[in-house]
């Protein structure tokens, strides 16, 4: 099993973009796939349920698209980027682990048509989301 | 306010475990899955640091006296070398905490909860008063919990005490040890109480004996899906045993004995308790959570605890209901009514479900 939630320090890998609610985003032939970054993954714990949206649903930049429960919590999943989700990632429901995983690569959630691709930019990158993320751990 | 470490803080820390404020305390959650952890437990064995829990020592003539006024169980059954669950009331019946009393030579030990360390003591003392009580709250000991099929085994093995006879419930005291054979995951095992400079060589070699380290995430799910109640979520001040399926630890014998809460308890008892605490399964997909409001053929009631389960890989939960609710229920998950069903706890013993 990969060993990534027991490792205390966050992966952000820094080809992503990120919301301050710590979903990331990648942008891929025009369309964007969106996940929660490792940070939260760690902070909710072992993944049990993904309610995902479904296809041809519009989502709004900031406005909740998705809930992830863990064995701790739910949280919701903001979208990063306005638009219409083109995909979503069925292996999830029967696998949810994968979140826990793999954050960035098979755990992904969902992807979208952006409406305006340049949204991008509002994102956190790499450098910006990590300062997030150890300002959230101070808090603690 | 710094938070108190238990004598395995720095072995918590070493083994990458994820430290959480707990009741004043710095306990481990996980230790990376408590999924993983939670199947260790119930296919192997896990060893849980529950050091963080009050430990209290009675001695003195009256110490019995003490406690039947105060423990809402038996404490004739206590005798030196048994222990027996059951609550301390208020006098309106409402749960001050859950405990185990621990029968000694002489006197008694009292296991209480983290986070009613301070309500709990006072309670004693202030009926202590007026008694011989020694009572001395014991901040020396650790408590480590081994639990599991191979718990048994693995603790043996890698001690060299031998206690595969001792009986559920039943104690065994040697050189500053406390080892019994009580738990609160559903599992066969023992819970330990020792000097906190022996806790971590106990640790470490019950880790050589391939038992893995289990943290409050999994002590979660393991004693819900256990049956057992978890006090502040499941019961507290305001609820009563009858009230929280807890009857059973009520000894209404001798009817002479008048222990607080006892009058009240037994207005409710003869009028019948108008809420009880029931199980509750999801048919649906979610996580059922503690606050959630249900629906019942009986009227509306509320969860008190729930998980994911991992044995049975679907929710369930308790919830206080209206007596005489029973059959399928609505659960109300984030706006939406949820299909579930009322069942009596337990809901898995041993690694098996158990409810119907």
């Amino acid at each position: 099993m990969n060993d990534v939630s027991s490792d205390m320090r966050p992966d952000i890998p820094d080809d992503y973009r990120y919301a301050p609610s710590h979903e990331w985003a990648r942008v891929e032939d025009d369309q964007v796939t969106v996940g929660i970054s490792d940070f939260a993954q760690q902070s909710l714990g072992d993944v049990v349920y993904v309610e995902l949206p479904q296809v041809g649903d519009e989502v709004n930049a900031g406005a909740e698209a998705c809930v992830v429960e863990s064995v701790k919590a739910a949280a919701d999943v903001y979208a990063p980027v306005s638009g219409t989700v083109v995909a979503v990632n069925e292996a999830l429901e029967e696998a949810p682990e994968m979140v826990n995983q793999d954050p960035y690569g098979d755990g992904w959630f969902f992807k979208v048509e952006p409406t305006d691709l340049e949204e991008m930019d509002d994102l956190l990158d790499a450098d910006g989301y990590e300062q997030h993320c150890e300002s959230e751990a101070d808090e603690d | 306010m710094a938070e108190r470490r238990t004598a395995l803080y720095d072995l918590h820390v070493a083994g990458k475990a994820r430290m959480v404020p707990f009741a004043g305390w710095s306990m481990p959650l996980n230790y990376g899955s408590q999924l993983a952890e939670h199947r260790d437990v119930r296919g192997a064995a896990g060893m849980f640091d529950v050091s963080h829990m009050t430990i209290t020592d009675l001695a003195g003539a009256d110490a019995r006296e003490l406690l039947d006024r105060l423990f809402a169980n038996d404490v004739g059954k206590a005798v030196p070398g048994r222990a027996v669950y059951g609550v301390l009331l208020n006098a309106s019946g409402g749960i001050i905490d859950d405990v185990i009393v621990y029968g000694r030579d002489p006197g008694y030990r009292v296991v209480s909860n983290a986070a009613t360390r301070d309500k709990v003591l006072d309670w004693l003392r202030v009926h202590a008063a007026d008694l011989d009580v020694d009572l001395r709250e014991r901040e020396d000991l650790a408590l480590i919990a081994v639990q599991g099929p191979n718990a048994m085994s693995a603790f043996c093995g890698a001690t060299s005490m031998d206690v595969s006879d001792l009986r559920p419930f039943s104690v065994r005291e040697r050189n500053g040890w406390m080892v019994a054979r009580t738990g609160y995951t559903g599992e066969d095992g023992v819970e330990v109480a020792l000097p906190d400079d022996q806790a971590g060589t106990l640790w470490q070699r019950l880790s050589d004996a391939g038992v893995a380290c289990a943290g409050l995430g999994a002590r979660d799910t393991l004693r819900l899906e256990a049956g057992l109640l978890l006090y502040g979520e499941d019961m507290d001040e305001a609820t009563s045993p009858l009230e929280s399926n807890l009857g059973w630890t009520v000894a209404w014998d001798p009817p002479e004995r008048d222990f607080v809460g006892r009058e009240a308890l037994a207005r409710q008892r003869s009028r019948g308790p108008e809420r009880v605490l029931r199980g509750v399964v999801l048919a649906g997909r979610g996580v059922i959570r503690h606050g959630q409001r249900v629906e019942t053929n009986a009227g509306a009631g509320i969860v008190t605890s729930g998980i994911f389960s991992p044995t049975l890989g679907y929710s369930i939960g308790f919830a206080r209901v209206p007596r005489g609710a029973t059959g399928n229920c609505l659960i109300e998950i984030r706006g939406s009514d949820i299909p579930g069903r009322i069942v009596r706890p337990p809901f898995v013993r041993q690694g098996k479900q158990v409810f119907k």
